[in-house]
Order: C-alpha cells, then sequence, then structure tokens
C-alpha cells in the first residue's frame, strides 16, 4: 500500500526546472543558516549581508563578476569533459599550471610590449593546463587508469608545484620575503573595461562561449563529442574517434582552466602567489553540473556561486564567520539541486489505497 | 640505510597507513554494494572532528572514537539520499558530498584549531612485543591499530562466507538479477553506503584521535582520495588494502621524516609523494588487473520501479 507512485516522465519539466531550482538553493540556504544559528550568528542578519555583500551595490556587483570570470571559464571547460562523461575533476590544477605557464612568460620576457607578451602569455598559460589535462586523458586512453583519482592528484601536485616555484626560485628579491613573484609589468596586465574595475577578461569569456556554442552545435566533432557523451557503444558503433576525442575535451578544458589561471594572475593578482588557488576549480565543477553543462546557465550560475563567495568574504569580515562556510553552502547547493534533477526524469503521483486496490 | 632506522619507519608506516586502511575498507564496502561514494574525503573529516571533539567533551576517546563513525554515516546518508532516493549522479554527489563535509568540519573545527585532544597512546602487548623486528613494528602501537589487524579478515570472511555478504556484492554485481531473486537491492546499498561510512569515520577518528593529538583544519589532506584510488588498487580485496595502505603509510612517514631531518629537497616536492605515488600505483594496477575486478553495477543507479 503505497501512497506515492513513481513514474518516468514523458513531457520535459520546463518552467517547473526552475521552480526547483529555487526550492533546492533555497534549502541549502535555510540548511546552512541553520549551521550559523549553531554557531551563534543572527541567520537572518547573515543572510541579508551575504546579499548585500554579493549583490546589493554596484560594487559588490563588479566583485562578484570579476570572480564569475575564473569560474565560469573553468566550468565551460569542465563541461566539455563531463559531456562526455570523463570525470574531470582536475580543473584546480589546471588553473594553477595555466597561472605557472603565464608566469613563466612574464619572468623570461619581462621587456616585451603588451601586444607580443599577452599573446605570449595566452599561448603558454593554454599550453601548460592543456599538458596538465592531457596526462590523464594519456594515462586514461592508453592505461585504463580512472580519471578521478588522476586528475585530483594532479591538483595536489600542481598546487606545490606553484608552491615549490614562488617559494624558491621565482620567489622576488625584493618581496621581503613573501612567497610571490615580482608584480608584473603593466605590458603584462590585460587592461580594465572603460571606467570600470571590470577586465577584458569578460569579454573573453563572451567569445569564447560563442565558439563553445558553435563548436558544440554546429561541428561534426562537437556533435560527435554530445552524442558519445550520450551513449558510448553508439559512439562506438559509428566509429567515432572514442580515444581522440577524450584528448579533444581534455585537452580544450585544460586550456580553457589554464587561461582561467592567466587571467587571474594578469588582471587581479599582478603576480604569481598561492592565494589565487582558491578553489575555482572545484566551484567550477558545481557550476557546470548545477547548469546541466548548459552554456547560458553556466554563465548564470557562475555569476551566482561568485557571488555567494564574494558575500561569503562580507561575512568573514562582519560576523567572523569561517571561510569553510562557503564550502558549505557550495556543497549545499550540490546536493540538492542533484537530488532536484530527479524531478526531471519523474513524476510523483499520489495514489489513494482504495483505487490501488481496485486498479489491481 | 641503517636497521636503526628502518625499523621506526616501518613502525610509522603501519601507524600512518591505519587510518588509510579503515577508510579504504569502508569505501570497499560501500562499492561491493554497487555504490560510488567520492565523498570518503569529507566523511573522514567528519569522523575526525566528531571524535575529537566528542572525545573532547566526555573524556572518553572510546565513544569519540565510535561517534565519529557514526557521525560519517550520517553524511554517508546523505550520498544514500541523493544516489539511492532521488536517483542523482553518484560521481557529482560524492564531489559534493566531500566539498560539504570538508567545509562543515573546518567550519566547525575552526575554533578548535590549536586545541590539545584526549587520545590513545600507544601500548605493547605482551610477549608479541618481544618478537624481534616484528615486535617493534606491529606490537608497539595504540589499540586501534590491533583493532585493524582484524578488521580484513573479519570483511574477508564476511564477503566470502555470510549471506548477508553474498546479498551485498550480488547487489553490486547484477542488482536486476539480485531483485528477481527477492532481495532488497535499495535496502541492501543503504547497508553498504552507512556502513562503509562508519568505517570511514573510524578512519578519520583514528587521525584526530591517535595520530594527532590536535586540532587542526584540513588534517585529513588527501588521504581519502588516496584511499578511493587504494580500493581499485586492491582490486576490491581486503588483504591487499592492507598492503596498500601501509605502502602509502611508509611514503607519508618517510617524506615526514626527509622534512624533519632538514634535507635540501623542496619541502613542497617532497609532499608531491604520496599523490605522484598514487598515480603510479593507480597505472601499474591497472595495467596488470586491467580494473576487470570492480562490481559491474559499480556507480550504476537502479531505476526506481514503476
Amino acid at each position: 500500500m503505497r501512497l506515492i507512485r513513481v513514474t518516468k516522465r514523458t513531457e520535459p519539466l520546463g518552467w517547473g526546472s526552475v521552480l526547483v531550482f529555487c526550492a533546492a538553493l533555497g534549502l541549502s540556504l535555510s540548511l546552512a543558516c541553520a549551521a550559523l544559528a549553531v554557531q551563534g550568528v543572527a541567520p537572518l542578519r547573515a543572510l541579508a549581508l551575504l546579499w548585500e555583500g554579493g549583490f546589493g551595490s554596484t560594487w559588490s556587483l563588479e566583485d562578484s563578476l570579476r570572480k564569475a570570470i575564473p569560474i565560469y571559464l573553468c566550468a565551460l571547460g569542465v563541461s566539455f569533459t563531463f559531456r562526455m562523461q570523463i570525470w574531470n575533476i582536475g580543473a584546480e590544477g589546471q588553473f594553477a599550471l595555466g597561472a605557472i605557464g603565464a608566469a613563466w612568460a612574464v619572468l623570461t620576457f619581462p621587456h616585451l610590449p603588451a601586444v607580443a607578451l599577452l599573446p605570449l602569455m595566452m599561448l603558454s598559460a593554454g599550453a601548460a593546463g592543456a599538458f596538465w589535462a592531457l596526462i590523464p586523458a594519456l594515462t586514461k586512453v592508453r592505461l585504463g587508469v580512472n580519471e578521478i583519482i588522476s586528475t585530483l592528484m594532479l591538483n595536489y601536485i600542481g598546487i606545490l608545484l606553484l608552491n615549490y616555484l614562488v617559494y624558491g626560485p621565482w620567489r622576488d628579491p625584493a618581496g621581503r620575503g613573501f612567497p610571490m613573484t615580482m608584480e608584473y609589468p603593466a605590458a603584462a596586465q590585460i587592461g580594465m573595461l572603460g571606467g570600470t574595475r571590470l577586465h577584458w577578461g569578460l569579454v573573453l569569456c563572451v567569445v569564447l562561449s560563442g565558439l563553445a556554442w558553435l563548436f558544440l552545435n554546429k561541428t561534426r566533432l562537437g556533435y560527435e563529442i554530445r552524442a558519445s557523451g550520450e551513449s558510448l557503444r553508439t559512439a562506438r558503433y559509428a566509429f567515432m574517434p572514442y580515444g581522440f576525442l577524450v584528448f579533444l575535451v581534455m585537452g580544450i578544458c585544460g586550456m580553457l582552466a589554464g587561461w582561467a589561471g592567466f587571467v587571474e594572475t594578469s588582471a587581479v593578482a599582478h603576480r604569481l602567489q598561492p592565494s589565487i588557488l582558491v578553489g575555482y576549480g572545484y566551484t567550477a565543477i558545481v557550476v557546470a553540473w548545477v547548469a546541466r553543462l548548459k552554456i547560458g546557465p553556466m554563465a548564470l550560475a557562475a555569476f551566482l556561486l561568485a557571488g555567494l563567495r564574494v558575500g561569503v568574504e562580507v561575512l568573514q569580515l562582519e560576523l567572523r564567520v569561517p571561510a569553510a562556510f562557503g564550502h558549505i553552502l557550495e556543497g549545499l547547493v550540490l546536493l540538492t539541486v542533484l537530488a532536484g534533477q530527479f524531478f526531471h526524469y519523474y513524476r510523483l503521483r499520489l495514489e489513494w489505497p482504495v483505487r490501488r486496490a481496485e486498479g489491481r | 640505510m641503517p636497521i636503526e632506522l628502518i625499523i621506526p619507519l616501518l613502525a610509522a608506516a603501519v601507524q600512518s597507513g591505519t587510518p588509510i586502511l579503515y577508510a579504504t575498507l569502508g569505501e570497499m564496502i560501500t562499492e561491493k554494494s554497487g555504490v560510488l561514494n567520492l565523498g570518503v574525503e569529507g566523511m573522514m573529516m567528519v569522523g575526525a572532528l566528531s571524535a575529537f571533539w566528542i572525545s573532547l567533551a566526555t573524556g572518553s576517546p572510546w565513544l569519540g572514537f565510535l561517534m565519529g563513525g557514526v557521525c560519517a554515516a550520517m553524511l554517508a546518508a546523505v550520498h544514500g539520499l541523493v544516489c539511492l532516493g532521488f536517483q542523482g549522479n553518484q560521481v557529482v554527489s560524492g564531489l559534493a558530498v566531500t566539498i560539504f563535509g570538508v567545509g562543515l568540519a573546518n567550519y566547525l573545527g575552526t575554533p578548535l584549531v590549536g586545541t590539545q585532544g584526549i587520545g590513545f597512546s600507544k601500548v605493547s602487548l605482551p610477549v608479541l612485543a618481544d618478537i624481534p623486528v616484528l615486535g617493534t613494528i606491529l606490537f608497539h602501537q595504540d589499540v586501534l591499530v590491533y583493532l585493524s589487524f582484524g578488521l580484513p579478515v573479519l570483511i574477508w570472511a564476511f564477503f566470502r562466507y555470510t549471506s548477508l555478504g553474498l546479498h551485498l556484492r550480488s547487489v553490486g554485481e547484477n542488482p536486476v538479477a539480485a531483485a528477481t531473486a527477492g532481495l532488497n537491492v535499495i535496502g541492501l546499498r543503504w547497508l553498504g553506503v552507512l556502513l562503509g561510512g562508519f568505517l570511514v569515520g573510524l578512519g578519520g577518528a583514528y587521525l584526530s584521535l591517535a595520530y594527532i593529538h590536535l586540532w587542526t583544519n584540513g588534517l585529513t589532506a588527501g588521504r581519502g582520495w588516496i584511499a578511493v584510488a587504494l580500493v581499485i588498487f586492491a582490486f576490491w580485496r581486503p588483504g591487499r588494502a592492507v598492503f596498500g595502505a601501509y605502502l602509502f603509510g611508509g611514503v607519508m612517514a618517510f617524506q615526514l621524516r626527509l622534512q624533519a631531518m632538514g634535507t635540501d629537497i623542496p619541502a613542497s616536492i617532497l609532499m608531491m609523494l604520496p599523490y605522484a605515488l598514487t598515480i603510479l600505483v593507480l597505472i601499474a594496477s591497472t595495467m596488470t588487473g586491467r580494473g576487470g575486478e570492480a562490481p559491474a553495477a559499480l556507480a550504476v543507479n537502479m531505476e526506481p520501479e514503476e
């Protein structure tokens, strides 16, 4: 005697998915606020500060957008691999390698003019990120090594490599002992968009989104990526070059995450330092999945989660909430949205025991 | 290297391998039931914090140890709810559990940073400890290490000789056939998730109660992920898990010792060792075993019935 029956959904959920998403977000916010209440923080004041800090003023909106740029670039990359069910969770390490690649260009050719230096930085950042992503691609395709573990381990190694460089050979002698490289010359810095605190990385995001959309929807390779993600067996039947596609999506992801590292060091930090590694690569996974790998919703989700990050920073300052609160929130959003996606595929029907008895 | 350096190193390998062993065995049980739980790192952190906190509050390290397991199992239940209840993607849900669990433990643990805890200290076993070499390595440890010696045997026997163990394995191999045979697939998978989560939590609890008697945020430092890798390395066999865990414990202990001795090798390079070794070990194990021994239905959700 069950009251609830689960049936497969035949028609798409449509606007209901927005409703489900809002419900999930509401649930995770209230759970996170419960965690705050446990620590003796007034939850409503915290919520107000979270909104105020992330989205409440021009200043905070600019901050959120600035943070959204690297998150979005990583998410765009990760979405390529997730589309093929390649579980690349290495965006964080690829981001670190991109930053290292960009720094290498600056430190090797410090006197180049911007027209040469910026493209060179972009090239080396993209190549370094892609290189870091192609290692797990190679071990997966050639040896069958689980990419979840290898990409994750490469995150740790990439972060330690960055630490090694800024504590050792690349440390700025004039930096009073701080682990960081010298400040980048003006030619190595991405310019600002007239009169705002936003930089040209935003334009890069827009251009890359267009290219990604065109690639996925209008080219044969893009079609093959989408098809082999939906069914590996079909793809094999159709003789799609699965191994090549894995290299391709991993390379694209590494390059995009690498560019995120380039943008962040060049436009925001103005140098290579460990504090650029704040988990954008992991947030990107949340973003990609919450948006169900769609480009438009991903941009929105990146902005939203970046805003939450900025809001949490304000909470840290104002109410002394530990930084880890942001991770609680991100984890909860991902969990609730994931559970909510159930309703995309199934519907619940209430069923009265009486009817059931008659029916069967 | 002289013998008087090797023996303490091996003893340290056993000690630092023990939390990884608990976690590996826990994840192994969960995976045998067909559920992939990538939340190990988060569950270990939650286990470590709750064990530390509860033993501090009650004065009983044993209660802390137990509750470390229970609290981690509660976090594993979140994974169970999302994957078994709501058909969520197991990979993504596990990642979310890790993000959430690590965040929660660091959040609640921040006020405790630097606090001295209570825990287990080393007890030499009579007679056994006097065995030359082996006695020093294995039997000058704390009681939780001795407990972990029995665990792989117990789990091996459970899967091999009990009907519950057999049922658990069969829902991981072929859930549809198991359901046809009248087994409660979802119920058994819940058992795998909770029991596995409990053991993972004990691994975390070991870290804060016996390995370090001090709370620091980010205590697990990737050990949970290493445990996930070791399940693959061990081909889902408890015996090989022991070997893998002590190997990693050895590398971690070795790297710490080298740092303490003040070598010329930079610390960041030394700290890469366990992570690099994880990749190498995975390459080695997939090349020999080809991963063919994974439970056939691992990470595959069972559709809710019509």
